[in-house]
């Protein structure tokens, strides 16, 4: 008992402020956890069919259940999800087991995931050979377009980031300029007005008659703004490359480009892990503003929802849901990143 | 493949062989793939708006705007032209940026600090707020603000009243409106104060350095602070009055009249970029405080130096030093983050110039090239100040 005691008086009662804090932080728990759990738990209304049965005070996620599958998939039609559903949990089950594979078949894995998997997974998407009903980007949207835009994004942004970067630290002045000129470019504008260029004014700068899908258009935006993000983080990791194994690598007779791809970008790489995983954290968390050309992933489809009259003043509910969803994929991208970090330390 | 390695190793020992080849083709490569592009696009863009009969240049920002926008800092009305419509929209950008970089740093500060807190539950609520209003999209806590918790804000005839003098309602917040008369004189007068804190405080620095003497600096300018304004107020006749706001009925609607106003649009936008902002600054502090040796305050107290001296003299500037850049581009980040704007309808440069003078004159290439030099330029100037301010607090070695 008497160590308890102690233990409470040195962690929380150690000092006045100390004391002040305990007290303040307790009161404002107090205040907000009870109410949250209420409405959330307590008070919500689970079953049901309509808003009419949401009368118990607290949230109302039959709202979220009923518009689930458009949250999730847009406008895709229903008895067609499952071409959706089959490459994402492709996708979920060879990340997991990626981990337990031996080395040769984790490369041939990790070759197909990056090149043939996206071109198939996004021909079964789009539809329209084998009998598949075509099913138009303008379709698309919720949580799978949200994925869609940032997975392609990233597998586009990550060689052109490495890329800028080389560009960047060349011996060739126009190519140092020219990446210079590109990256401060794309880093001194807001993606909004990227976007609104996107959607805009891009089409008038292709031959009128071409009609570019606006989704290609918005991945191509995102993936320039993005690259040069990612060029700055890559720079750094290729400047605390020490001299000497530039030195090294020229010593026994690697060319530019030999060298880069097996000496110094592996070891840059690994050192920028951290700076990698937040572009794409960055970039994940930037794709609502898609909603500037039109676009609704699930912050759209939300949006969408909230107005349809016979579900108004369901805002709240909507807005945590893709809240979690959101805070889920961050939080474990982030951590993710953490237990790479930790692995590549220990083997080094 | 041996085929292709051998063509490669070729052409490989062809470069080695020819070292002004090797260092000019790249760059003639980019060049011409550069330039083709642009005259492509140059070249289709110029078909193209020939062909649909809009005009180039930017002789439109002389035209009358003819539409209305619901805040501004400058007068502005529907008869005002396109270029006067750009400044408003440019002046709300710079406000909210300026307002959320101020909160954003105060947050960052005591929640980085607050999460290295020997006291569990300081160090808890700061690490919960931190992982929960950074992994969330921007757009969404701004919605979120906007459109869940200033909704839930009273009508005007039920304000919630402050001090009796500030009324906050579902239409934003009211409060009285300063009338001043000769504020010339009172402004001239605060920057003379500034001018004299400084110039008093150079002085100090450098009686301690040749003498060691120590002046109550701190309090010397504040008491500078508080008297040399009151003089100049009440000497040269500055007097400054109150327009209150009152509530007014007009055709069953209520609403406040008179006044200023702060609409909600701009406080879902500040509060939103404010919070998100603060927790990547908080653990920029964090990291700046946790990067100081240990050895460093222990050296500190052994010649003397009490503890608040060991914070503002050894732990503050050299912390600062290691948290300045990377805050910099959280500053930089918040200034375009501000253009989310659009999505609530903030009148800011992206609504007002790239939404509707883009909708109305149809001048889709000019206006998205303004709008986005000046966010570079905005950037540009935000990095060279902090440039300055980061060599000025910059190890001096001798």
């Amino acid at each position: 008992m008497n160590k308890t005691l102690t233990y409470i008086k040195t962690k929380f009662f150690s000092s006045p402020v100390d004391a002040f804090l305990t007290i303040s932080i307790s009161y404002l728990i107090y205040i907000t956890i009870p109410p949250l759990i209420d409405w959330m738990f307590i008070k919500a209304t689970f079953a049901g069919e309509s808003k009419k049965e949401c009368v118990a005070g607290g949230a109302c996620w039959i709202f979220v259940k009923t518009w689930f599958n458009r949250f999730l998939y847009g406008m895709y039609p229903n008895e067609e999800v499952w071409r959706i559903n089959l490459p994402f949990v492709f996708l979920v089950v060879s990340i997991v087991a990626y981990r337990f594979l031996n080395e040769k078949l984790k490369k041939h894995l990790f070759l197909f995931l990056t090149i043939p998997f996206p071109i198939l997974a996004l021909m079964l998407f789009s539809g329209g050979f084998l009998g598949l009903e075509q099913v138009d980007t303008r379709e698309w949207g919720g949580l799978f377009l949200t994925l869609v835009i940032s997975i392609f994004a990233i597998i586009f942004c990550f060689p052109l980031g490495v890329l800028l970067a080389m560009g960047r630290r060349s011996n060739l002045p126009v190519i140092r300029y020219f990446s210079i000129g590109f990256i401060e470019f794309w880093r001194g504008v807001p993606l909004i007005t990227v976007l609104f260029m996107a959607g805009v004014m891009f089409p008038l700068l292709l031959p009128s008659g071409t009609n570019m899908d606006k989704l290609v258009r918005v991945i191509i935006a995102i993936t320039l703004f993005e690259a040069a993000y990612m060029a700055e983080v890559v720079r750094g990791g290729l400047q605390a490359v020490g001299r000497g194994q530039y030195d090294a690598s020229k010593a026994i007779g690697m060319g530019y480009w030999k060298s880069h791809i097996f000496i110094i970008l592996p070891q840059a790489l690994k050192l920028v892990i951290p700076g990698i995983a937040n572009t794409f954290i960055a970039l994940f968390k930037d794709t609502p503003l898609v909603f500037v050309v039109g676009l609704l992933e699930i912050l759209g489809m939300v949006n969408l929802a909230k107005t349809n009259p016979a579900w108004l003043g369901m805002a709240t509910e909507g807005y945590v849901f893709v809240a979690l969803v959101y805070w889920i994929f961050c939080f474990a991208m982030s951590r993710y990143s953490l237990s790479i970090e930790r692995k590549l330390k220990t083997t080094n | 493949m041996s085929f292709f390695q051998n063509h490669l190793e070729k052409i490989d020992q062809f470069l080695n062989d020819h070292p002004k080849v090797k260092f000019l083709l790249p760059q003639a490569i980019l060049i011409v793939l550069v330039v083709s592009i642009i005259s492509y696009f140059s070249f289709n863009a110029s078909s193209n708006l020939s062909a649909r009969g809009i005009n180039t240049g930017f002789g439109f920002l002389s035209n009358k705007a003819s539409f209305d926008i619901q805040f501004s800092l400058i007068e502005f009305d529907s008869s005002m032209s396109y270029g006067r419509a750009y400044l408003v929209g440019l002046l709300n950008t710079i406000l909210v940026s300026v307002i959320g970089i101020l909160f954003a740093t105060i947050l960052g500060f005591v929640f980085g600090i607050l999460r290295l807190s020997s006291n569990p539950l300081a160090s808890g609520l700061a690490t919960c707020y931190i992982e929960l209003f950074r992994n969330i999209s921007l757009l969404l806590q701004i919605f979120f603000w906007y459109f869940t918790v200033l909704r839930l804000l009273p009508q005007a005839e039920n304000s919630i009243v402050l001090f009796d003098v500030i009324y906050a309602n579902i239409k934003g917040i009211y409060f009285p409106k300063f009338i001043w008369t000769n504020l010339n004189l009172f402004i001239y007068g605060l920057i003379f104060t500034f001018i004299a804190i400084y110039l008093f405080n150079s002085y100090a620095n450098r009686l301690r350095e040749n003498t060691g003497k120590t002046l109550p600096q701190f309090l010397i300018s504040i008491i500078i602070l508080i008297i040399l304004p009151t003089l100049v107020f009440f000497i040269f006749g500055v007097e400054v009055d109150f327009a209150h706001p009152k509530l007014e009925t007009r055709m069953g609607i209520a609403n406040f009249i008179g006044g200023s106003s702060i609409i909600p649009e701009f406080l879902a936008l500040a509060f939103a970029l404010s919070l998100y902002t603060s927790t990547f600054i908080a653990e920029n502090v964090r990291a700046g405080i946790l990067g100081i040796d240990k050895g460093q305050k222990e050296a500190a107290a052994s010649i003397g130096l009490t503890n608040t001296q060991v914070l503002r003299l050894i732990v503050i500037p050299q912390a600062l030093r290691i948290i300045i850049p990377p805050t910099t581009n959280q500053y930089l980040n918040l200034t375009k983050n501000s253009s989310l704007a659009a999505a609530i309808a903030y009148p800011d440069i992206v609504l007002v110039f790239a939404g509707t003078a883009l909708m109305q004159t149809g001048r889709a290439i000019e206006i998205v090239t303004i709008t986005m030099l000046t966010y570079l330029t905005l950037s540009i100037t935000i990095s060279v100040f902090m440039n300055w301010y980061n060599k000025k607090v910059s190890l001096t070695e001798r």
